[in-house]
């Protein structure tokens, strides 16, 4: 069974993933990675990230939160982050990518924040 | 006498699973409570992921060692690899605004944001050695 499940959902323009379980090196990056990539390759660019059931994340999968904001950014998209837990909060403040990311908690300013 | 447990693993990315699994059970044994269980797991995943990955560069003929004690007063963890080492001040800090949108180099600030203690050591058997300790 896989460490993590995404699933898809729109909002209008913007794509909402919410994820559940772990993002760590190996299949939650990498599963991830590719559910940005194929939703990118479909064209859809406004991303929302929800990750209220993600329970655990390492640097790997930091590292991949930062590749999908490189990669939405380069198709001229936006990627922004939903309902973060305190450990995840933690370490976004650790490593500063507080000030990188727009991060939210309230799903529907979260939505209107893209138009 | 201090209670210790060792494991040798195989240079593939299940290992860091398999490391951080010991590490829950071998903290459990000892009574750590959940937020030093937590930044032990993280620190655990993110020394033998580098151990793995950039110390024996996915060489499965070399074994990354992990070793834990109960010091008392809390856990000391040790990780070895036997590839060419490095030295740490050589690795660029990702906070920097030129390293924020870097995707790698953060397991290091991770250790030493979570840990109370992390020092690395150059053995004579080559490799790399991290120490890193958790009061309770």
């Amino acid at each position: 069974m896989a460490d993590i499940n995404i699933s898809e959902r729109q909002a209008g323009d913007v794509t909402i993933l919410d994820l559940d379980g772990k993002v760590t090196i190996g299949e939650g990056s990498v599963l991830l990675r590719g559910t940005i990539r194929r939703v990118l390759g479909e064209g859809k660019t406004k991303l929302l990230l929800n990750l209220a059931k993600v329970g655990y994340i390492d640097s790997s999968g930091i590292g991949e939160l930062v590749s999908s904001y490189t990669a939405v950014s380069k198709e001229g998209g936006t990627l922004k982050l939903l309902n973060l837990t305190e450990k995840l909060q933690d370490l976004l403040a650790i490593t500063k990518l507080l000030t990188v990311f727009d991060v939210f908690e309230n799903e529907g300013e979260a939505l209107s924040s893209f138009n | 006498m201090s209670e210790s447990r060792k494991l040798n693993l195989p240079s593939r990315i299940e290992s860091v699973a398999e490391a951080a699994a010991g590490a829950e059970e071998f903290g459990r044994s000892i009574g750590l409570a959940d937020d030093a269980m937590y930044a032990i797991d993280l620190a655990v995943r993110e020394s033998v992921a580098n151990a793995v990955k950039h110390g024996n560069k996915f060489d499965e003929t070399k074994k990354v060692e992990v070793t834990f004690t109960d010091t008392g007063n809390g856990i000391e963890i040790t990780v070895r690899d036997f590839g060419t080492g490095f030295s740490v001040e050589e690795i660029p800090d990702p906070t920097q605004r030129e390293n924020l949108l870097k995707t790698n180099g953060r397991g290091i600030l991770f250790m030493r944001s979570f840990m109370d203690e992390v020092d690395w050591e150059q053995p004579d058997g080559g490799g790399l050695i991290v120490k890193m300790s958790k009061k309770r």
